[in-house]
């Protein structure tokens, strides 16, 4: 039964990660092009502690934990790029 | 394992799975932009919180209980609604103009639209006029 939930999940989360690619590529504004790839950052984190579950191993936690932390200061100096025109004043 | 522990993790999983795919789904279908940023903070929370849930419950009935998970969604919580308003405060200086925007309560514009320069002074955002110290 975990097997199946699992493979249902990983089918959700790759066809979410497809919507925020097309969600990158066209995009009305640019601020949701930034907002798509914070998307995939994090449903990419999902996957990955999903596969660590798959797997029966703890070492994709430290993957996942990098991810989040890479994904949160990229997120904020794009923001902070577009707000001021430079990210370290 | 118990039959209760793998049902629990499959109803956290397919609830997660959905929640992700619904915020996915909300950032192409919502009308306009600051609606679109309400649709994937929803998938942070409970779509990875779901999954990060459910793999703490996995590796806890399976004898050796590890807390990264716990760091990751801590982790997650705390950031994202800082992104959201770095995302949304971007949105508002780059495709917003002064009328469209609500007053800001503090008998200032929005600091988006304050001119280049201009002295900084402090805040007051209460109603009530403060008492200056000299009189």
């Amino acid at each position: 039964m975990i097997a199946l939930a699992l493979n249902f999940a990983f089918c959700c989360f790759g066809l979410a990660l497809l919507f925020n690619l097309y969600r990158v590529i066209r995009a009305p504004v640019l601020t949701d092009r930034v907002l798509a790839l914070d998307t995939m950052v994090i449903n990419m984190i999902a996957l990955l502690v999903l596969f660590g579950i798959k797997l029966g191993s703890g070492m994709n936690f430290e993957a996942a934990l990098l991810f989040a932390m890479t994904g949160f200061v990229s997120t904020v100096a794009y923001c902070k790029f577009m707000l001021r025109g430079d990210i370290i004043e | 394992m118990p039959l209760i522990a793998e049902i629990a993790i499959s109803v956290l999983l397919v609830v997660a799975g959905l929640f992700g795919l619904v915020g996915s789904y909300g950032l192409l279908r919502l009308p306009d932009a600051m609606t679109r940023l309400h649709a994937p903070t929803k998938a942070t929370t409970v779509g990875v919180g779901g999954v990060l849930l459910a793999s703490m419950l996995y590796f806890a009935v399976n004898g050796s209980v590890s807390w990264h998970e716990l760091l990751i969604a801590l982790f997650l919580f705390l950031t994202a609604p800082i992104t959201a308003n770095l995302v949304a405060k971007a949105h508002m200086h780059r495709e917003m103009s002064q009328g469209e925007l609500p007053d800001s309560d503090t008998g200032r514009v929005w600091a988006t639209f304050e001119r280049p320069g201009a002295p900084i002074a402090p805040v007051l955002t209460s109603a009530a006029p403060v008492e200056s110290a000299k009189s």
